[in-house]
């Protein structure tokens, strides 16, 4: 590993000698080519006379550290600017791009290369992005002092890289993401809460780009958990559809609340472009005052008929799969559709085979009606130990449910 | 009808949300450096240097602008686009010089609060340390949106100045006209206090500080209409404080006998003869701001200094997060305050110093700014109009101009 990595300042300034070792000129730039491969160096631009030229890498015979490039080909062309082309200098060197793993906006500093020999030529590939005070010492005084020097002087400092495909380069203009390979698939397996953090460090076009790229589900997770002022202005810059295909994904209180804040017009073409059973629930929520029951509550509840047995709540569970992962309580309801009483899910497990709901309900139920105050239904909570609080309508029905998570939020604005 | 008045509500909604910045970066150009000038040229020359501050009104409003303007429509810092533009090592000089001219601001800021408290009999050993202290834990523990109601708590304070002025009864009739009548005296001393006024009133951490904390606020490019009128809104209010603080010392220590005052401190005893309130004023007037500018200063500057140099930075990061960031913000704290403390420091030689060093870095950063701003890959529709880049390259040239007479006057006479 000694001498088979190159950085890309060692790169640029490297001179490059025909076959007669004649020397032709200096490297400036390199770049890839990240639809034929992600890694591989493909062009080398070195400075000719006044313009510059483009090396292929099947042109270059050797790449040696401390003597410079020899080819095994003369025949360079002009370089003309190409929208394929990653161009390491231009386009990464100094600019923000997202450590996935490490789930933080960095910024490039310089970027270390492998040498790889096939006996027949050396090719480069990008191996690690150089973030840290090292790579900083390195660019500072690469220039002022021979190479050699530069990398001993630097062991004393602790190196801090990132992987080059846990890189996620940044692009905001869409066509030169396609050409230049860019996706933002892996971000959507972060954590949505990870992901909220990133965007915020971005800049708007920059967040706007992930949002409009990376899938629906993944980016109504990370919209939740983004700052409430940034999510308006987050949708107010996307397409009106790509807006609604957002919200319909989120829970219809959250979809309500960001829908509150923007401009009227705005919040109606989003609403236009949603799919009619999410748009008429997140609708009637708009209607509620934001510090209201009504105005914390969502609509994404189970609820039975009171006469309900295990079997049929079983059944309701598979209908509602997507509720899962946040429902911890079964409301049963009445003829009118009036809550009765409410089950707490892990009871489903512990009761005998054929039980009825109601039999194994908890005793009391605690419900508030959809005007009650904001500071009441905290306290609410807070003297019965809810999870889930039902929020019922002038004549008594079942509207929606407040959860402990909404709860905390409210908590956290204070 | 009723949409209408819904409208207004939401820009009045959006003016507050982004009022803030402007009004900060603002008032915080009046620190302990800028009143002390503008008590000195009020008691040296009285009413005649008044008219300086319709143009220096101008000038400020024109960087702050487009300061704010970059903020808001890149989203990114001006540190942060210097170093994507102009590369590492341009960042790192600036920075450098960036953290050199605001660490002996900081001393100035420190000096100012031992002066003020003095004056109430307050030891410095006392004040110095215990005012630092309070800063960090402010900044460091305090969340950010209840830091900036304490900022902005702290504009309000700057009413003071404004009240000291009237009780001081000076000649209004005499300061009205020469705030509108140029005058002009090839005397050096004169000369020197005008540069002093307009160098002192645009300083270069303005410019970092502003475009950070519009980024910082998530003001976007549609909202911006409104963070204009803030902006121009907060020059004028610190020249109207200028305005009073000279026309305080014109009327009380000039008026009296013209002379030479060595700190800010002294100006306030000047105003003891009319009144025990126009000197408590006055005095509590220097400490507030002083406190203010320690307060933002070394915060601006780790974060700018952060940013372009890609460490991780904010107070919502633990220190192990951004260690960097935490170290640079309590250097220069440290530093700044314990200087203040050194019996036979030479504090004055340090603040002209500063004076130099401001200046050495002002053309640099006023000239990116305006490189920056004319990008059009960058700014789009929002980059300057033809004249008003004629307006501001003049602005700059003649500030560059100001700048180096300043610096040049000043390393000569130390």
């Amino acid at each position: 590993m000694v001498e088979n990595f190159l950085y890309f300042t060692e790169l640029v300034g490297m001179p490059v000698f025909d076959l007669k070792s004649r020397r032709l000129g200096r490297v400036r730039d390199a770049a890839l080519v990240p639809l034929v491969h992600s890694a591989r160096v493909d062009r080398f631009l070195m400075g000719g006379a006044d313009a510059f030229l483009t090396i292929r890498y099947d042109q270059i015979r050797s790449i040696e550290f401390g003597k410079g490039i020899a080819l095994s080909d003369e025949q360079l062309t002009p370089y003309h600017d190409d929208e394929y082309l990653l161009r390491i200098g231009r386009d990464l060197l100094d600019q923000q791009i997202i450590d996935v793993t490490g789930r933080k906006v960095v910024r490039v500093n310089d970027v270390t290369f492998g040498v790889n020999s096939d006996g027949e030529r050396d090719t480069l590939s990008v191996l690690e992005v150089d973030i840290g005070i090292r790579s900083i010492f390195r660019r500072l005084l690469q220039g002022f002092l021979p190479a050699r020097w530069v990398r001993r002087l630097q062991e004393a400092i602790p190196p801090n890289s990132i992987q080059w495909d846990l890189c996620n380069v940044l692009e905001p203009d869409p066509l030169r993401r396609l050409r230049l390979n860019i996706s933002y698939q892996k971000l959507e397996r972060m954590h949505p809460a990870d992901l909220a953090d990133i965007v915020e460090d971005l800049s708007p076009a920059e967040r706007e780009a992930i949002f409009e790229t990376i899938d629906s589900e993944a980016a109504a997770d990370a919209l939740s958990e983004v700052d409430p002022k940034m999510q308006v202005s987050i949708l107010q810059a996307l397409e009106p559809e790509k807006a609604a295909d957002i919200l319909e994904e989120m829970a219809p209180d959250e979809a309500a609340d960001v829908l509150s804040e923007l401009e009227h017009e705005t919040s109606e073409e989003i609403l236009d472009e949603m799919d009619s059973e999410p748009k008429t629930e997140v609708r009637e929520l708009l209607e509620f005052k934001e510090d209201t029951a009504g105005g914390l509550m969502n609509t994404e509840y189970v609820a039975l008929s009171e006469h309900a047995s295990i079997v049929d709540a079983a059944a309701a569970l598979k209908d509602n799969e997507d509720l899962l992962e946040i429902l911890n309580t079964l409301f049963l309801v009445d003829g009118e559709g009036r809550p009765v009483a409410a089950v707490p899910l892990a009871r489903l497990f512990v009761a005998p085979a054929g039980a009825l709901l109601k039999d194994i309900a908890s005793p009391n139920l605690i419900t508030a009606p959809v005007g009650e105050r904001q500071d009441r239904i905290t306290a609410l909570f807070d003297k019965y130990n809810l999870l889930t609080l039902p929020v019922v309508d002038e004549d008594g029905k079942l509207a929606g449910v407040i959860t402990a998570d909404d709860i905390i939020s409210v908590l956290r604005a204070r | 009808m009723l949409s209408l008045l819904k409208r207004f509500k939401y820009h009045i909604a959006i003016f507050f949300a982004v009022v803030g910045p402007g009004f900060i970066t603002a008032n915080v150009d009046n620190d302990a450096g800028g009143i002390f000038t503008y008590s000195a040229a009020g008691a040296r020359w009285g009413y005649l240097p008044l008219w300086t501050l319709l143009p220096i009104t101008l000038v400020l409003v024109i960087t702050q602008e487009m300061c704010s303007r970059m903020g808001a429509v890149t989203g990114k810092g001006l540190s942060d686009l210097i170093r994507e533009e102009f590369g590492l090592r341009i960042t790192f000089l600036i920075m450098s010089l960036l953290v050199l001219a605001n660490m002996t601001n900081v001393m100035a800021e420190f000096a100012g609060v031992a002066g003020s408290l003095e004056l109430f009999h307050v030891s410095r050993y006392i004040s110095v340390p215990l005012s630092a202290v309070a800063v960090w834990f402010l900044v460091v523990k305090g969340n950010y949106k209840s830091v900036e109601k304490i900022f902005l708590f702290g504009c309000v304070l700057y009413v003071t100045y404004i009240i000291s002025g009237f009780l001081v009864k000076p000649d209004w009739k005499t300061a009205a006209i020469y705030s509108v009548k140029p005058k002009l005296m090839l005397d050096p001393d004169y000369i020197y206090m005008l540069i002093g006024m307009v160098g002192t009133t645009i300083a270069p951490w303005m410019q970092f500080y502003l475009q950070a904390a519009v980024v910082e606020k998530g003001i976007t490019a549609k909202e911006y209409a409104k963070s204009r009128i803030e902006v121009i809104v907060g020059c004028i209010m610190t020249d109207v404080v200028a305005f009073f603080i000279i026309v305080a010392c014109a009327g009380a220590i000039w008026a009296v006998r013209p002379r030479d005052i060595q700190d800010a401190a002294e100006a306030a005893l000047g105003l003891k003869p009319f009144g025990q309130y126009a000197f408590l004023l006055f005095s509590a007037g220097l400490f507030n701001a002083s406190i203010f500018a320690a307060c933002i200063l070394p915060l601006s500057t780790a974060y700018s200094v952060c940013e372009g140099l890609g460490f991780e930075a904010g107070v919502n990061k633990r220190m192990r997060e951004a260690p960097i960031f935490y170290f640079l913000y309590t250097m220069l704290l440290a530093v700044g305050a314990a200087v203040v403390l050194i019996p036979g420091f030479p504090l004055v030689k340090m603040i002209l110093l500063s004076q130099v060093l401001n200046g050495a870095l002002l053309p640099f950063v006023l000239i990116f700014m305006l490189l920056l701003i004319n990008k059009q890959g960058l700014m789009g529709e929002w980059a300057n109009p033809r004249w008003f880049n004629l307006v501001s390259w003049a602005t700059v040239a003649i500030m560059i101009g100001l700048t180096l007479a300043l610096v040049g006057i000043t390393v000569r006479g130390m």
